[in-house]
């Protein structure tokens, strides 16, 4: 996020495209409600009909995937109705001459055509947004988990960019990040082409800091991204994987092809809190300790780094996962893992970290500090960009986008567009599932299905369907409401039971490697065909 | 309201103490628009209150914080009557003290008494109350004290609604409708019979309530508790598990369980809200489906040395030799044994044919250190987490 979760309250106007944030990231949701209670404007760019659209002002509802069609609309008429911030767009910002060729080049009725919107309610949402400040966007994966992520995610900076609503408290792009440590992860450098604090492996200058630090020799080449890992074990480049606390039998897209890679490995260690899917097909499985029974740090969405603390002893035998790697990578007679609490792997990490430089557990301790935070006088920031940018130049670039089709449309086969989503009572599943209590609240999978589409396929409430994609298919139970458009169905990815994955497409976007789980192309049947099966008198044949 | 209007309240000046008020023959200076209650809590005067809740909107239902209003008629709710300047209150008097204790008696003639029994005995406001105002037995007999015996509402996994004990103070609807955006609730029925009810009086499991159980932290009464309520001996300040949002929690720790969470109100991201998976969902650290020991799927050439292995499936059970692979079966083994089987077959793999997957669940440490292994020790940049799953 550019600004913290603090400044949303103050926001006056909301731009929530992609992401159902009041089952998702609930106490975010709430503050964008108050904020809308106390008269701030809110619009909702979402196929589904979320909790938000319903105190939206306005609510574009949108075809899945034609989120840059809609978005270069809105900006087109941003710039026909001279809504711009030339001054910013002046003094901050590059390529606004080529973009501007791009989106008049746009036509509003085509866009109308593609997203389903009519004209009007773009020109109304397009005229609040960049008429009203503190303006502030929030996404999430509605926006990024598509084959065109990466363009998805330029559109929506780009509004902001046009309108120059970023760099001020309140006023930004606030990307809703998913795990509750999933910013950290990346900060940490468990991404294939950065070291911490996104420092380039390809840097040979940053590469020798690691190297003497580390007393070792450093690949240069990026490795191969998560999405990409399935495609090298299946083709045999890579033999032996190491997994923690991921499972990507249940979360990666076209989880029939993952299974079948997995069961090429030579190797597959797994280390988990509990024996998921994924663990019962390893060779070994380490047993990990819980948030609750272990020091350390998380940094959360808002670019914050807080403590989590040691509640109880590590339940039965398991250990926390530092301490099995610096056991694992000590016996394999590697230096420089003999540390003895995480606060001294926090002050390694400060080293040679030029944004967490001023995080330590001391300054921490009481509500934690946002990165970039340079040294140990430095109060942290709340909001980036306020000065520059960060590229070459310290410039914005705006980016002309045009829009391209998902990698999987509807046909006469496929009819249904299948979007994937998230439930107000589990997150990815490993760890909900298994609270007893969650479970009671929503025990298994519900399709959601138009009464359209419901009465076209003579599907009851509450039956059980299968759903079929190119890929696989996969049994649920219906749930008939207008929360999603007809031609539209839903379905979360918790169950175990319901392998929502198999039927996902794994097309990449070329730049992010994400895969497109927002759209897929799927058949409903239902489970008992009664026009072949024989049910008594009156099937009205012979 | 309009925007150059919103924007005003945005950018709040800090608040100047500019308005006077003389509270019980004290002279208090309190910023403009501050309530009775508030301006009462500045000078360090206590005001019994019972529907009101800091940080929701106040309605004066419960007519307990009745003050007297110099050159006024009537007694005002301390908790919605703005101060203004030279104003002069009174917040105690015999006469207030007669009618607050009527207002309780009223209150109390159709509570459901059990307090010994009651998880709330101790925290109750009621009870407080009580022992602050006080009560008349013999006029109290007189209100016909009869219990309500309406049915406790025990679908949702979480907490109970245990209507007899409700006071009407109406903080849950205000909870639902003003912190958790969600209107599960509402007063429902007239006079009597008025009671916090579900659209159509359904079930709350089966209504659209989110179970973010803040109404349940915010119930002045034993009405909404927690099910299977236990009072922790310690609290561990964290950082919730679930998502991005990254609230700050506080553990309540009995023995070596957790036993309770709650929100940490000086958290800047959350201020001491929480949803239902910060609130309840702590459950699977104790789940009997958690790993308990390092697991390996051992290979046949070994099944013949294989004495005394345990296979799982009969957790609890030590390990006293290396393990052996049948098809699908993983054999526990300890801790020794675990890592030297990781680091010995590792060590073939190093280069390109290795791949790690970190966690975004784990600590930045942890991320840290892997990412330093699968670099440093594995000599690959093949490492990535779930960011785009």
């Amino acid at each position: 996020m550019t600004n913290s979760v603090s400044e949303i309250r103050n926001a006056s106007c909301f731009f929530v495209i992609g992401s159902n944030t009041t089952a998702t990231h609930p106490v975010i949701g709430r503050q964008i409600n108050a904020a809308v209670r106390g008269g701030a404007k809110l619009i909702v760019a979402d196929p589904r009909e979320t909790m938000l659209c319903r105190i939206a002002d306005v609510w574009l509802r949108h075809q899945p995937g034609t989120d840059v069609a809609l978005l270069n609309a809105m900006a087109r008429v941003i710039i026909e109705e001279k809504l711009l911030d030339t001054s910013f767009i002046k003094e901050r910002c590059d390529g606004f001459e080529a973009f501007e060729e791009t989106v008049m080049a746009w036509d509003l009725s085509q866009a109308e055509e593609i997203t389903g919107v009519p004209i009007k309610k773009i020109s109304e949402a397009a005229r609040m947004y960049a008429s009203v400040s503190p303006a502030t966007i929030l996404y999430a994966m509605g926006i990024t988990q598509h084959s065109h992520g990466t363009d998805n995610v330029k559109a929506v900076a780009n509004l902001a960019l046009l309108t120059g609503h970023i760099g001020k408290p309140s006023t930004g792009v606030n990307p809703l990040r998913g795990q509750n440590n999933v910013q950290g992860a990346c900060d940490m450098g468990a991404l294939p082409n950065v070291f911490t604090g996104y420092q380039k492996v390809e840097d040979p200058e940053i590469r020798k800091k690691f190297e003497e630090a580390w007393g070792c020799r450093l690949s240069s080449s990026p490795g191969l991204v998560l999405t990409e890992f399935f495609e090298a074990i299946h083709s045999g480049k890579v033999k032996a994987l190491y997994l923690i606390g991921e499972n990507p039998v249940l979360t990666e897209a076209d989880t029939g092809f993952i299974e079948e890679a997995i069961s090429r490995l030579e190797l597959l260690v797994v280390q988990d809190v509990f024996l998921t899917e994924t663990a019962q097909l390893a060779d070994v499985v380490l047993p990990a300790a819980s948030f609750a029974e272990k020091d350390g740090t998380f940094t959360n969405t808002e670019r914050r780094v807080q403590r989590v603390r040691k509640a109880i002893e590590p339940v039965g035998n398991t250990r926390p996962d530092w301490m099995i790697l610096c056991e694992i990578a000590q016996d394999m007679g590697a230096k420089g893992f003999d540390f003895e609490s995480p606060e001294q792997i926090m002050e390694e990490i400060r080293t040679l970290t030029p944004i967490y430089g001023g995080i330590t557990y001391e300054r921490i301790d009481g509500v934690g500090l946002q990165w970039p935070c340079p040294d140990t006088k430095h109060p942290g920031t709340p909001y980036l960009y306020g000065e520059r940018f960060t590229t070459p130049s310290g410039r914005g670039q705006i980016t002309p986008i045009s829009y391209s089709s998902p990698a999987e449309v509807t046909n006469h086969e496929y009819p249904l567009i299948l979007t994937t989503r998230r439930s107000t009572f589990h997150y990815h599943g490993t760890l909900s599932r298994k609270v007893a209590g969650l479970n009671a609240l929503r025990s298994e999978e519900q399709l959601e299905i138009n009464p359209v589409d419901a009465a076209a396929l003579e599907i009851e409430d509450g039956e059980s369907v299968k759903v079929i994609s190119r890929r696989g298919t996969v049994l649920a139970k219906t749930k008939i409401s207008k929360i999603t458009p007809p031609g539209v169905v839903s379905m979360t990815f918790h169950y175990a039971e319901t392998r929502t994955n198999i039927l996902t497409h794994a097309a990449l976007d070329p730049v992010a490697k994400i895969p497109e789980f927002k759209v897929c192309a799927v058949k409903i049947e239902r489970e008992i065909d009664y026009s072949t099966e024989y049910w008594g008198w009156g099937t009205g044949k012979d | 309201m309009t925007n150059d209007k919103r924007q005003m309240t945005n950018n709040k000046q800090p608040m100047t103490n500019n308005t006077t008020v003389t509270i019980n023959g004290l002279d208090v200076k309190v910023p403009e628009g501050a309530t009775i209650l508030e301006a009462a809590h500045i000078a360090g005067i206590y005001i019994p209150t019972l529907c009101y809740c800091p940080g929701l909107t106040s309605e004066g239902t419960c007519r307990i914080c009745l003050v007297k209003i110099e050159n006024k008629k009537r007694l005002h709710p301390a908790c919605r009557t703005p101060v203004k300047d030279g104003m002069v209150v009174i917040t105690d008097d015999p006469e207030i003290e007669r009618l607050r204790r009527v207002t309780l008696e009223l209150i109390l003639s159709d509570h459901d008494f059990n307090c010994l029994l009651c998880p709330k005995s101790g925290t109750c406001r009621l009870q407080e109350l009580v022992n602050r105002i006080g009560f008349d037995e013999q006029r109290l007999n007189r209100l016909n004290w009869v219990a309500k015996d309406l049915p406790i509402d025990t679908s949702n996994p979480f907490f109970d609604f245990n209507p007899n004990k409700c006071i009407q103070c109406g903080i849950c609807v205000r909870t639902c409708r003003e912190i958790s955006g969600v209107d599960a609730i509402a007063m429902g029925y007239r006079g009597y019979d008025l009671k916090v009810s579900t659209f159509g009086d359904k079930s709350l499991k089966e209504s659209v309530c989110v179970s973010c159980g803040e109404c349940v932290e915010r119930c002045p009464v034993g009405a909404l508790v927690p099910k299977n309520i236990q009072y922790p001996t310690r609290e561990v300040k964290t950082t919730c598990v679930y998502c991005g949002v990254g609230c700050g929690l506080y553990l309540g720790v009995r023995g070596n369980s957790i036993v309770r969470a709650r929100g940490d109100c000086e958290n800047p991201v959350n201020r001491g809200e929480l949803c239902v998976r910060g609130r309840f969902g702590y459950g699977f650290v104790h789940s009997p489906d958690r790993l308990s020991s390092p697991l390996v799927r051992a290979y046949d050439p070994l099944e013949r040395t294989a004495h005394g292995m345990d296979e799982t499936g009969r957790p609890g059970k030590p390990l006293t030799a290396p393990l052996v692979k049948r098809e699908g079966r993983f054999v526990e083994v300890n801790w020794e044994q675990a890592i030297k089987y990781v680091s010995s077959t590792l060590v073939h793999y190093k280069g390109d044919e290795f791949a790690a997957v970190s966690s975004a669940k784990c600590t930045n440490e942890e991320n840290y250190l892997f990412q330093k292994f699968v670099r440093a020790v594995m000599q690959t940049n093949n490492i990535d987490h779930c960011a785009r799953l």
